[in-house]
């Protein structure tokens, strides 16, 4: 058992009537399974005639059911099951007596409410913890004073509090009432991991009755009275901007009711990490129906004119750095001559350790590959769009965002109101990936209502969403490892950049593997913008470090697995640096484990398989591709793979989630390229853009974690970043060819 | 703008709108049916899939005016309950991430299953690439729609 000090906020408990929450909560159910109509199940489950609000997580009913709010906001991930999962577990309730609202912004209540750097369940699980086991804690008491019997002697078991000396129990329901007047106790004990009930029980998704029956769960779907219809004009190409427009003929065009430009920052606004954003300058129009603006938005007639060179600032968490925006048209030709360029000459070191000079020197063996990757873009299902009301009386806004503590913030001061004038409201989103960290389009929702003066939706077409920018970077890098007689590794080198930021982590495994060792980066200016994109730049450089740990296990005559296991050894007992920032053993067991399961050593006939394992965001993952050829065309058949990423909360959610990185990395890997001319993507929507689908899936996955009772670290990204490597290694085993550049497929390939 | 009588989810609705609009757009901003999902709007996705009598049709491909008497299903009127057998493998699989593109999956699995009660794998595979998934839930897609074609033979 651990004492844990609370955190939670000394707020006066409401009491919330059933009449005030009831209308809220009758939308919520997690009886996914059960036939009853919607109203029907609300009266199986008879809704509480009044809610106990314990804290701001929890709310429980005098009969008994628990409102838990999920505080982060949910795109895939499961965070709206898993949160609450948290939180129910130390509460001790039953999880059928359990109902999920997602919560509002609200950064006071529930800290940054961040969805990104798979940090969800990390950064919550002890506030979740604390916010269940505060509210057990407040119902033994009020049950211990009801009773006349020491705290001590109460237990408590799928909501129901017992002294078992006396025989006596009530419901939670019983006590909330009393609960909720009691002081919050300074400290409260936590559950032991053996004592989970919840954790580590599958559970399914709390929404997912919702989803098969198509009901209003997404920015896109939100509906608000008299709501207009808004899409914006950016410019059709990185390093132009809105010269002139004409709107003459827009205006007299069916369901239009205004056309006017936005600016959705100042140019000498001060711009957060996330206020990424290449087109400030923006022809909105606004309209009755997605149909009619959208035929408008076809005929505005726009001028555009090339951007000067530029330089803004921003406020890289706490550091004013200058941005340079080079001017210019740029085009994927000309970045892979310039990344040619770049990776030839020396770049700005960042580690090293012993002599790599000399060692490469005197080398038996050199092997060196040079790696790229292009552009991508995150393409969402749910184009980005975002509602917003803006009045005298302050901002109304609903829809998509994984920051909604940053955008707020921005929206704020663009409208120059106080930030506690922002109310959003957090819409489940169709997708993120990184790309609704940049909530840009919440701001010209914003703006654009404001001129309007009228609620608006603000809806991007599939183009405007692949054309906007925040892109995966392209990035390079240059691998060249050395051999001695004796097949041991005995100096590394990378150098890696990209455009426009390095993909390098340089402490990262082989880091501290190797006595002679030394890491570059180099950068290239673009007016391209990037953004993270599920596990940036682990993205590219897992795959490319794992593709060429094999080849140099291959040139040293080595098992892959074996030679990553003897280097993982040499860092566990000697360590080269104090810097490497990964767990030996933990990477090592993800390699064992995914050995053991895929039965590494047993390849069946007609199956050529590859092996990677990687770190990153504070999780361990490994895979085993298993490719065949059919036809003349390589299938990735099976995947294996093995995670530590601690304790697992919801383990089939969890396996859902290794899943769908698997599949997201064949696709990126085999078929994933933005390309560029003239500063104009190529591709600007599905039909040049390849996704993966369905029969190029793999037909089996399966996935294992390692069992462990180390507090949970992220899983939305660390699964992805290896699947690059391992299939390209199994890809090399199938057809003999290396695979130096994603995709491995070029569209031209596909395309014609 | 003209006026068009539509069978939707076995229930008559009237609505004034341009002839050339996509059923979709329809759908969602004049029905408030936003179950089906705009994602392309050029028949590359499949989220916007409905049932135009039996078969499975692109929604933000057929314009209002080509609909005349057919019979449109949506996403909300497949079934009472969302007890339709795919619907069901649905959920018993826990088939959805973000679940933005679910709804034209099950669109499209639900006729695949109507026109052809026992497919094959090829068959499934074709009937379904149309579908994006951008999450990558296709293993788990292909479970639930085997197992919808199980509860369907039993049934």
């Amino acid at each position: 058992m651990t004492l844990v000090k609370t955190k939670i906020g000394r707020r006066a408990f409401i009491k919330n009537t059933s009449l005030a929450g009831g209308g809220l909560i009758l939308g919520f159910s997690i009886f996914n399974s059960c036939k009853p109509k919607q109203a029907e199940k609300v009266a199986i489950r008879k809704m509480p005639k009044e809610w106990f609000e314990i804290n701001s997580y929890l709310k429980i009913g005098e009969n008994g059911l628990v409102t838990i709010m999920a505080p982060n906001p949910e795109f895939g991930q499961g965070v709206i099951t898993s949160m609450p999962m948290i939180v129910a577990d130390e509460l001790d309730v039953a999880w059928k007596d359990v109902l999920v609202e997602q919560a509002n912004y609200d950064s006071k209540e529930y800290g940054p409410q961040f969805t990104g750097g798979s940090q969800g369940i990390r950064r919550g699980w002890e506030s979740l913890r604390m916010a269940g086991a505060t509210a057990k804690q407040m119902l033994k008491e009020a049950a211990a004073q009801a009773w006349q019997v020491p705290v001590s002697e109460i237990t408590t078991a799928e909501g129901v509090l017992s002294h078992e000396a006396s025989g006596i129990s009530a419901g939670y329901g019983e006590m909330a009432a009393a609960a909720a007047k009691l002081e919050v106790p300074e400290e409260v004990p936590l559950k032991a991991v053996k004592d989970f009930t919840i954790i580590g029980k599958s559970k399914k998704s709390v929404e997912n009755h919702k989803i098969v029956t198509g009901k209003p769960l997404f920015g896109i779907d939100y509906q608000y009275e008299d709501a207009l219809i808004a899409m914006v004009e950016h410019p059709p190409a990185f390093g132009l901007k809105l010269k002139t427009y004409d709107s003459t003929e827009v205006r007299t065009m069916p369901g239009i009711v205004d056309v006017f430009t936005i600016k959705t920052l100042e140019d000498d606004f001060k711009r957060g990490y996330f206020d990424t954003n290449a087109f400030t300058d923006l022809i909105a129009i606004v309209g009755k129906s997605t149909w009619e603006v959208m035929n408008a938005k076809k005929k505005l007639m726009a001028e555009w004119e090339p951007i000067a060179d530029s330089t803004f600032k921003m406020d890289r968490f706490g550091s004013e750095i200058d941005v340079e925006v080079p001017k210019g048209l740029e085009s994927t030709e000309a970045h892979y001559e310039r990344m040619n360029e770049m990776a030839a000459k020396s770049g700005t070191t960042v580690r090293k350790d012993g002599n790599p000079e000399k060692a490469f020197k005197n080398a038996v063996k050199v092997i060196e590959r040079s790696y790229t990757c292009p552009f991508l873009a995150h393409n969402c299902m749910e184009p980005m769009n975002f509602f917003a009301h803006v009045t005298g009386e302050g901002a109304k806004l609903a829809g998509p965002l994984q920051a909604p503590s940053l955008t707020g913030v921005t929206v704020a001061s663009r409208l120059g109101i106080p930030v506690e004038k922002v109310d959003i409201e957090l819409t489940r989103m169709g997708g993120g990936f990184g790309r609704r960290a940049y909530g840009h389009y919440a701001v010209e929702a914003a703006l654009i209502s404001q001129q309007a003066k009228a609620p608006v939706k603000l809806v991007y077409s599939r183009e405007d969403d692949m054309t906007a920018g925040i892109y995966r970077p392209s990035y390079h890098a240059t691998y060249k490892a050395a051999l001695d007689e004796n097949n041991n590794l005995v100096a590394f080198h990378v150098k890696a950049g990209g455009i426009p930021e390095t993909p390098l982590f340089a402490n990262r495994f082989p880091a501290g593997a190797v006595d002679n060792y030394l890491a570059e980066q180099w950068e290239v200016k673009s007016n391209i913008t990037i953004g993270a994109f599920r596990a940036p730049r682990s993205n590219f450089v897992a795959g490319v470090e794992q593709a060429f740990l094999d080849e140099v296990a291959e040139a040293a005559g080595k098992d892959p697995i074996d030679f990553r296991l003897e280097l993982l050894e040499r860092v566990k007992n000697n360590p080269v640096g104090k810097e490497n920032d990964y767990e030996p053993d933990r990477l090592a067991g993800v390699l064992k484990l995914v050995r053991e399961k895929s039965n590494w050593e047993e390849v069946p006939s007609g199956v050529h398989r590859g092996v990677s394992a990687y770190f990153c965001h504070n999780s361990y993952a490994a895979h085993v591709v298993d490719v065949v050829i059919e036809g003349d065309t390589p299938k990735v058949q099976k995947v294996v793979c093995a995670v530590d990423c601690g304790i697992v909360v919801n383990p089939d959610a969890a396996t859902n989630m290794a899943e769908g990185a698997i599949v997201d990395g064949i696709g990126n890997a085999m078929f994933g390229e933005l390309t560029f001319k003239e500063g104009r993507t190529e591709q600007k929507n599905f039909d040049r853009y390849k996704m993966i689908r369905h029969s190029e899936a793999p037909n089996k996955i399966e996935v294992h974690f390692v069992k462990n009772d180390i507090d949970p670290t992220g899983l939305g990204e660390p699964p992805f970043p290896p699947v690059f490597g391992a299939l390209a290694n199994a890809l090399y085993k199938a057809t003999g060819q290396r695979h130096y550049h994603q995709p491995f497929v070029s569209q031209k390939q596909l395309i014609g | 703008m003209a006026s068009f009588t539509l069978n939707i989810n076995g229930k008559t609705q009237e609505v004034d709108v341009d002839p050339n609009t996509p059923m979709l757009w329809v759908l969602r901003d004049h029905l408030k049916l936003v179950g089906t999902k705009y994602g392309c709007g050029i028949a590359q996705c499949g989220a916007c899939t409905i049932h135009l009598g039996d078969s499975a049709v692109r929604s933000c491909q057929l314009p209002v005016s080509a609909v005349a008497e057919q019979k449109i299903t949506t996403i909300e009127g497949l079934s009472e309950n969302g007890d339709h057998p795919v619907q069901q493998a649905w959920l018993e699989v826990d088939v959805p991430q973000c679940g933005y593109c679910q709804a034209g999956q099950i669109m499209t699995a639900s006729a695949l299953l109507k026109q052809n009660p026992n497919p094959s794998d090829t068959e499934i595979q074709t009937a379904m690439d149309g579908n994006i998934c951008r999450c990558g839930t296709y293993t788990r897609i292909k479970k639930a729609v085997l197992m919808a074609i199980d509860a369907q033979t039993n049934s």
